[in-house]
């Protein structure tokens, strides 16, 4: 019930794939999605394998309501090795392709080893094959899925599959389904790209089924109720998406501008959720065409955009003036502030691109920020980039960057690097603003103090999605705190860590979260799934999973010297807007947040807390 | 010959401007035909046109000419005088598929596990998927209120009798 | 008040009694059966046969007392002759039936081939339910059985026969099987998906002869020289209009009756309906004979309205088959084979047995095939008798012919 209670296991060096059982025991401790993914992952590898070789593995896991009605449960997440930061990485996308693979009849799909040749897994319930992927080696994202659904005659088919950027090796691909969600950072496309594994298809028919179906569509109804009356989920989202924040994160000084170099950008409002509504004086029309859900979400924050047909971008290239994935919050700060570019159409075509070829706009664009720090500074020339001049504005250099970073040419190529290896590789480490070779997302830790903890001790490196204490700071979710303090923020980091493990496991959309806690979670999984699951429990198997993701970090030769901010969030002060003269406190708040989790203060968990979680 | 008008019928009112494509129509039709959340076995289907940034679900319109039922060569496919729709008997049905090709709307399928056809009952009155959907793009409603005007010939024609056309 | 007859109680003869007491509470209605059972479809005899069914299955309308309570007499009586000069019918026992409205919807009969033999006992067509039940007694588990035929009803039939695990032989003289509703393609695909499940599959070839083989049983001889033992030959080389009756008086008979858009033959108070009718043809713009199902239906309710005063225009005969060769799906409408000035778009995938063939006039569809596709296939019918206009979406089914529901929503509901 709920889970499928079956992986399927794909050996590409063999060509073989074979069914088994899912550790029912696992499930239990585990839950699902994220949680149970890596528990497989730290079971069947080991930490110090090189991302990019075959012994590394790459695990596509759907949780236990993946495929059911409750609201938002389309998730399913990539874990594996992460091919930008060598730390564990899970990678958690929406659309429709996790419920297809739900509904075939699996919860999990452990691909291992690597192909000679590439390939791509046709699942059709329980029928599984590996296939040529000869004629779609060297394709986008949009023409794979395209060319593998009319091969197999069937439109129905959902795909996720890596572009260009993955098979070249950028740093930090991922891995998209249904043409414009992905399982998006950490480089977990450049892995499967390493696998010769361009994509996989699936057919599912065979159905979920729940423990209780009368009380999971009570508890199902109440949570989407409440999702329906909240004022972010309800409102915000639908109509703004998450681009609802630009201004907002903007005004509290906290939208990190030309490379962390400010914390406001005065292009903000140009590259607004308002923006995008605005209807253009040229066509009468906006950039917005609606809104789209993700399986089963009645939230639909989604945005489809379609760019003016007269803009350089698309002007004669027909397969970018269609409608499709439009900016979201996270890739309009990185596509635009990050490199002060407030063109919203070159943001939207530069977004396009990203989807098209398969790679992580917040990486991407903060990477073309820093290179053009460090162009500036002079560290490079035109002479590296190819004659482009990489200056803070310069919107025909993101939206060529973007392109030669789809191909993996040129400067391009470089990019695709990420900032960790691009800043060093010029001599400038300083210059990348990341955590374990991850770039940061559209928070600036100065001004919000709780970001800077959750950033640096986030297991897959900086990232939004692993704490997102911006819901207390900002919002006031569930409760409202000082942005600026950093008092409480290592309690409210670890709350934010654990529950969000456990929302990532369940086969839910994080957004959710804006409107429910795990009490609304609980119910949920109660009915669908064997055994109990309380609250209690849950933030049990969070934390549980925090810890495991924690060891095999450390394991992969991380340390707590890891859990570090670059200088400039550290010891440069916030030059305006309400965080001016601020920088982030990490020291005021890491000790007591490494007690609180139960560890020494080297930041390994102690023998009590292993013990006490039954790691 | 009528004696009367009949009650006014309802008719699934679709508007596929208000859709947002999250399936949970096609969820709760499933479930309550199948007993499991099967969006691939679920009468009502919504259409993505990526392209467009439109989406649109679409079922059955029980339509007056009910083209199913006059192809069916076992009386497999009745009228439910209750709500107008037509309903499949699966213990009748033989799945010839006669029905499946005879439907311009291509809204009745033939289901190759089970070896029948599917197709829209309106949940005998109270149809799943409008009560499902987040944001009324399906709505029942009283049949003169369904306006869509290609999406034709709903129940309440049946009340003349016949359409001066085949 | 008028009395209505109609000869032939297959789907034209009951749809069209059933429209007429629609539209008219108080007119008589005769329908007049040839064979001794309930008014049954002969759709569903593989049905019978598989045992999937029983008998009762096959019936048209379920309820015994369904006509009684429509007020429709049901009668089976073979009717000699028609006269026209006195609407009237003289039936076999010589008695008179007049009429103020006449249909005919006598239906077809299977064609015999000229070869000897067919009358020993062990070869049955399989066209009546009398049929069926000769063939399911013979039709044992690992019994040979050679079939004569791979068109639409020989196909149809194979499923039932390889149902009932018999050792079969399909001999079709044509290059393919299901000639008049498969192309090449599409046929070799169907034959390779036989021939993977046990099934002998001889095409270009012909049966010369039916002897009776020493010891019992069969033997068919072929015009390889060839010779196959047989417990039972089952005879599936065609069907033609049972248009005699017609024949007789001054009614216009070409390959059946020819009827106008009104279904209306050339005397004006009779009509005819289904197998027998050769109707205005949507694909060609002249007239045909079709012999399926959803036509019967079609032209026995417009039919029956025109009988009745309601002026009712027929849109025209539309090709379309629907086919299960042993879990195989075919589907074929109008002009699949394409013609002068046409394009075509397809998608094949052999080895999976899947295929999507588009013909388009302009920016309309005309035909179409498909194989191993059961979601939404009607549309076609749509798109084709609709005369969709496709537009931008002729461009978008050529890169994927397999996106017709998108098309047909796309050009339909902007």
């Amino acid at each position: 019930m709920a889970w499928a209670r079956k992986l399927l296991r794909v050996d590409l060096t063999k060509g073989t794939c074979t069914s088994e059982p899912l550790n029912m025991d696992w499930a239990q401790r585990y839950l699902g999605q994220r949680g149970l993914a890596t528990k497989y992952l730290t079971e069947e590898i080991d930490p110090k394998v090189d991302p990019l070789s075959p012994d590394n593995k790459l695990i596509m896991t759907t949780g236990p309501l993946t495929g059911t009605c409750a609201s938002t449960a389309g998730r399913y997440s990539v874990v594996t090795k992460g091919a930008l930061t060598g730390a564990i990485a899970c990678s958690n996308s929406g659309g429709f392709f996790g419920n297809e693979m739900k509904n075939a009849g699996w919860d999990m799909i452990i691909f291992e080893g690597k192909s000679a040749k590439p390939v791509y897994l046709f699942v059709q319930d329980d029928k599984a094959e590996l296939l040529d992927a000869g004629e779609h080696w060297g394709t986008s994202v949009w023409d794979t899925e395209e060319n593998i659904k009319k091969k197999h005659q069937d439109p129905m088919i959902r795909v996720a599959s890596i572009g260009v950027s993955g098979e070249k090796g950028v740093k930090f691909a991922c891995v998209v389904n249904d043409m414009h969600r992905a399982a998006g950072r950490s480089g977990v496309g450049t892995v499967m790209g390493s696998k010769n594994l361009k994509a996989v298809a699936i057919r599912g028919t065979l159905g979920v089924k729940v423990k209780d179906i009368g009380a999971f569509m009570t508890a199902t109804a109440n949570g989407k109720a409440i999702l329906a009356e909240n004022a972010v989920t309800g409102q915000g989202l639908p109509t703004y998406g998450t681009q609802v924040l630009m201004n907002v994160i903007n005004e509290v000084g906290a939208l990190p501008t030309r490379n962390h170099r400010d914390v406001q950008f005065e292009g903000a409002g140009d590259i607004s959720a308002e923006k995008m509504h605005e209807k253009r004086a040229s066509d009468g029309k906006s950039n917005l065409i609606t809104n789209g859900a993700c399986f089963g979400c009645t939230i639909a924050c989604g945005r489809i955009s379609q760019i003016e047909r007269t803009h350089y971008t698309v002007v004669d290239r027909p397969q970018y003036q269609k409608a499709s994935g439009g900016l979201e919050y996270e890739a309009a700060w990185a596509l635009g502030a990050a490199t002060g570019v407030d063109d919203i159409d070159a943001l939207t075509f530069a977004n396009f691109i990203c989807n098209e070829q398969g790679y992580d706009p917040i990486t991407f664009g903060a990477t073309v920020g820093a290179a053009m720090e460090l162009f500036e500074t002079g560290a490079i020339t035109t002479k590296e980039t190819g004659g482009i001049e990489l200056k803070f504005g310069n919107t025909k250099a993101l939206t060529e960057l973007a392109e030669q970073t789809g191909r993996g040419e040129g400067f391009g190529a470089e990019i695709g690097l990420g900032s960790k290896r691009l800043c060093e590789k010029y001599g400038h480490p300083e210059m990348s603003m990341s955590v374990k070779g991850q770039e940061f997302p559209a928070y600036d830790s100065r001004g919000i103090q709780g970001m800077g903890l959750a950033y640096a001790t986030s297991n897959r490196g900086a990232c939004h999605l692993r704490g997102y204490t911006v819901a207390s700071e900002i919002l006031g979710i569930p409760e409202k705190t000082d942005p600026l303090a950093t008092e409480g923020k290592a309690g409210l980091v670890k709350a934010f860590q654990d529950a969000t493990a456990a929302f990532d496991s369940a086969g839910l959309c994080i957004f959710t979260s804006f409107a429910w806690t795990l009490e609304d979670v609980a119910p949920q999984l109660d009915s669908a799934c064997e055994g109990e699951w309380s609250v209690e429990k849950l933030l049990e198997v969070g934390e549980r999973i925090w810890n495991l993701e924690r060891q095999f970090n450390l394991a992969a030769g991380f340390t707590g010297k890891d859990d570090n901010l670059p200088a400039r969030l550290l010891k440069d002060a916030a030059k305006s807007g309400p965080a001016e003269g601020k920088v982030n406190g990490l020291g005021e708040m890491l000790p007591e947040y490494y007690q609180l989790r139960g560890w020494t203060t080297e930041g390994v968990p102690s023998n009590q807390t292993v013990e006490r979680l039954g790691l | 010959m009528n004696t009367g008008k009949r009650l006014m019928q309802k008719s699934l009112h679709i508007d596929p401007g208000k859709c947002t494509g999250c399936l949970q129509c096609e969820m709760a039709c499933s479930l309550d035909n199948e007993g499991a959340f099967n969006p691939a076995k679920s009468r009502i289907k919504v259409f993505d046109f990526h392209a467009e940034g439109r989406f649109v679900p679409y079922t059955c319109t029980q339509c007056a000419e009910a083209w199913c039922m006059k192809a069916c060569p076992v009386d497999a496919i009745s009228v439910d005088t209750l709500t107008g729709a037509k309903v499949v008997s699966d213990a009748l049905c033989v799945g010839c598929k006669v029905c499946t090709i005879a439907c311009p709307f291509g809204t009745i399928n033939y289901n190759q596990t089970t070896g029948k056809v599917l197709k829209c009952d309106l949940c005998g009155g109270d149809p799943e998927c409008a009560k499902a959907c987040p944001t009324s793009a399906i709505t029942f409603i009283d049949a003169d209120w369904t306006g869509l005007e290609r999406m034709r010939d709903w129940a309440s024609k049946t009340d003349s009798g016949t359409r001066a056309e085949a | 008040m008028a009395r209505y007859v109609i000869v032939g109680a297959g789907p034209a003869g009951v749809i069209a009694a059933e429209t007429l007491r629609q539209q008219d509470a108080d007119g008589e209605i005769v329908l007049l059966g040839g064979e001794p059972e309930p008014p049954y479809s002969r759709m569903a005899i593989p049905y019978y046969l598989t045992g999937g069914i029983e008998e009762s299955g096959t019936h048209l309308r379920k309820a015994q007392d369904h006509y009684a309570k429509l007020g429709i007499e049901v009668r089976q009586a073979a009717v000699s002759k028609v006269d026209t000069g006195a609407n009237s019918l003289v039936l076999a026992d010589g008695s008179a039936l007049p009429y103020d409205q006449l249909l005919l919807a006598t239906g077809a009969s299977p064609v015999r081939p000229p070869v000897p033999g067919l009358d020993l006992p062990g070869v049955h067509h399989c066209w009546t339910l009398e049929d069926a039940r000769q063939i399911a007694d013979l039709a044992d588990p690992g019994a040979s059985v050679v079939l004569m035929g791979a068109g639409f009803i020989g196909c149809i039939i194979l499923e039932s026969l390889l149902a009932r695990d018999v050792k079969l032989t399909v001999v079709e003289m044509e290059d393919r099987m299901l000639p008049r509703m498969m192309d090449q393609t599409g046929g070799a695909m169907i034959k390779r998906w036989c021939e993977d499940k046990g099934t002998s599959v001889l095409t270009s070839t012909k049966v010369t002869e039916i002897k009776a083989a020493d010891g019992g049983g069969l033997q068919v001889v072929l015009d390889s020289g060839e010779q196959v033992p047989a417990a039972l030959v089952v005879v599936a080389t065609g069907v033609k209009s049972n248009a005699e009756l017609a024949q007789d008086g001054d009614i216009k008979v070409d390959q059946g009756i020819v009827v106008d858009n009104y279904l209306r033959t050339s005397v004006p108070n009779v009509y005819a309906a289904g197998d027998v009718a050769q109707a205005p043809d949507h694909s060609t713009g002249g007239w045909s004979v079709l012999a399926i199902q959803p036509t019967a239906a079609d032209h026995g309710r417009v039919a029956a309205l025109n009988m009745a005063g309601v002026e009712t225009t027929y849109k025209g005969n539309l090709a379309m088959n629907v086919l299960d060769t042993a879990g195989l799906v075919s589907v074929s409408f109008g002009r699949w084979d394409g013609g002068d000035g046409c394009e075509t778009a397809e998608s094949v995938d052999a080895e999976n047995f899947r295929y999507m063939r588009l013909v388009f006039d302009g920016d309309r569809v005309v035909g179409a095939l498909c194989l191993g596709h059961t979601d939404h296939v009607g549309v076609l019918r749509g798109l084709i008798q609709g005369d969709v206009r496709l537009g931008d979406w002729k461009a978008r089914l050529q890169a994927d012919p397999c996106r017709i529901m998108e098309a047909y929503l796309g050009s339909t509901l902007s």
